[in-house]
């Protein structure tokens, strides 16, 4: 294991490791955004019609929640496979890390709709009927209302999410995705190069280190409450 | 002071269906003059926020009509009535404030979202700040602002549109009494110089002594009793009137016993009761029964009522009740004997 710090492993390794680690940030990021594209409208749509949103619509909740809940239930790695045939229709690979983002996204869309929901929850009820008072119109009260005050929860929310599909890229690597998962995989556990796994872990946890801290520091920053 | 700014008819508000509905509003009729500050005192749970809410249509009526400024509120459309709602704005118990936002920022909220121009927004909401005595927290956040002052940026944000009417749903009611005096100055200020007609809801019999001109009593759901401040105080003639003028109980056996004419004083943060009795007995000579009496003392100002009995001589009696008249910060309604 030691060996990571020799000159001859990053020698050998160097290069790759450098790679894969931007193919993960790639994945990551890439899918955060399309996944917050996605998730974003979802939980907005969740909390607008809601038992005590301000457009009710019990009916319509359900199937969005019921949608949502079935996205969630499925295991990362088997969506993935069941997914496989779409992914190569929208992005024309099963593989790599093109192939992985559709996935990704599919997978961290419904749970980024919950994050969402949960976040947009904390808002004063009373603020929102503050503005209705005022005369806001529902697309007035989403951007001017629900998204600005929860901005710092939102935030907090992203580096959760960010975080699970970084966990996610490692599966996906398993299953021919590029990625530290994929090194980790390949390196590590069918060539037993043990130093390898060792400096993919660390990796991952420095990535996990940095993205939380950032977030938090971003929102902590954001969050006029706080002042 | 004439024209009815508010009129409803026969308004229903029923929350839910068959056997698990409830009736919050049974049949209200209630008409506010343009320019006046009209109470509306029930307590929880009597219909109060709802009714309040039906004024803006926050919440729906059932049935009923609700005519605010010249327009039938219930037939107008959601865009309409968007519009509608800038005449007729509110402000709330927990002021409801953007957390996010600076105290400006909020003052310019419903003109932002009205589409008045931000250099003529900004400009009006420094204005409405310095109003409200507050234009040296403009850039500063709710968060670093007092309850107190929380409220005058709400209301301030409240004024930005010009309104025509001012809700006000418990607006003191999570304020300390000094506080609460001086938000409720602040609102019959503006009342005199806006024109501005003011409706407040609350809980508090103090809050409507203190600035209404009229009251309606709303008790489940149906207003019980309604006239001025002045005569439902000297007499309230209805079981929910009585629970809320004397809310610590009716000295009812106390005032028919004592036989002789009995005066309500409401003590709204003068000086200390104390020296008003002895002073009286100093001044006039003349000594007065305390029958009964719910009063604090905060900060050595006096809150709260206390009921004394006269002496049986007229004149004395006559010669107490103009010395207690004349006390700043203290007012005193004849309560009429039934027995």
């Amino acid at each position: 294991m030691l060996e990571v710090f020799t000159a001859a492993f990053w020698e050998q390794y160097g290069a790759l490791l450098w790679e894969e680690t931007l193919n993960t940030l790639v994945m990551v990021g890439v899918s955060t955004v399309f996944a917050y594209l996605l998730g974003l409208p979802l939980g907005i749509l969740l909390i607008l019609t809601g038992e005590h949103g301000i457009r009710p619509h019990k009916r319509f909740n359900q199937v969005v929640g019921w949608i949502i809940n079935v996205g969630r239930s499925l295991p990362f790695i088997i969506l993935m496979i069941v997914l496989m045939d779409f992914t190569k229709l929208i992005v024309g690979t099963k593989i790599g890390v093109k192939g992985a983002i559709v996935p990704l996204v599919i997978s961290a869309a419904p749970f980024i709709a919950r994050m969402v929901e949960s976040s947009l929850s904390e808002v004063d009820a009373g603020v929102v009927e503050a503005a209705q008072s005022m005369g806001a119109s529902t697309f007035q009260i989403i951007w001017k209302v629900y998204l600005p005050e929860a901005r710092p929860s939102l935030i907090l929310g992203a580096s959760i999410s960010m975080i699970t599909i970084l966990s996610y890229t490692a599966i996906a690597g398993a299953v021919g995705a590029g990625g530290l998962g994929n090194l980790a995989i390949r390196y590590g556990y069918n060539r037993k190069v043990d130093s390898m796994l060792f400096i993919t872990v660390i990796l991952l946890i420095v990535l996990v280190q940095i993205i939380q801290s950032v977030f938090s520091r971003v929102s902590a920053h954001t969050d006029k409450r706080l002042k | 002071m004439s024209e009815s700014i508010i009129r409803v008819r026969h308004l229903t508000k029923t929350f839910g269906e068959g056997e698990h509905s409830l009736d919050a509003l049974r049949g209200i009729n209630l008409d506010v003059q343009e320019g006046e500050i009209y109470g509306i005192i029930g307590l929880s749970g009597a219909g109060k926020s709802t009714l309040v809410r039906c004024l803006n249509l926050l919440e729906r009526p059932t049935q009923g009509s609700v005519v605010v400024n010249g327009q039938e509120m219930t037939a107008l459309s959601e865009k309409e009535l968007r519009k509608a709602r800038r005449s007729v704005t509110m402000i709330f118990q927990s002021f409801n404030l953007l957390m996010q936002r600076t105290c400006l920022a909020n003052v310019c909220f419903p003109m932002e979202i009205s589409g008045v121009p931000r250099a003529k927004a900004k400009q009006r909401a420094l204005e409405l700040l310095e109003i409200v005595g507050l234009e040296s927290k403009a850039d500063a956040y709710p968060v670093q602002l007092s309850g107190g002052q929380c409220q005058r940026v709400a209301i301030a944000r409240a004024l930005a549109t010009d309104p025509k009417v001012l809700l006000c749903d418990e607006a003191t009611s999570a304020l300390d009494p000094t506080t609460t005096a001086s938000i409720l100055a602040l609102l019959k200020e503006l009342n005199q110089k806006l024109g501005v007609t003011v409706v407040v809801i609350t809980h508090q019999m103090s809050v409507i002594e203190e600035i209404c001109g009229r009251v309606a009593i709303l008790d489940n759901g149906s207003i019980v009793e309604e006239g001025l401040v002045t005569d439902i105080f000297s007499n309230p003639k209805t079981d929910a009137a009585r629970r809320l003028v004397y809310p610590n109980g009716v000295p009812e056996t106390i005032v028919a016993a004592h036989g002789s004419r009995t005066v309500r004083v409401a003590f709204n943060g003068g000086t200390a009761y104390q020296p008003l009795i002895a002073s009286l007995a100093i001044d006039c000579g003349v000594k007065v029964n305390i029958l009964g009496a719910d009063t604090r003392n905060i900060d050595g100002k006096a809150f709260g009522t206390m009921l004394l009995g006269l002496p049986e001589d007229p004149n004395e009696a006559a010669k107490a009740l103009s010395y207690i008249r004349s006390q700043p910060q203290i007012t005193a309604e004849e309560v009429e004997n039934d027995a």
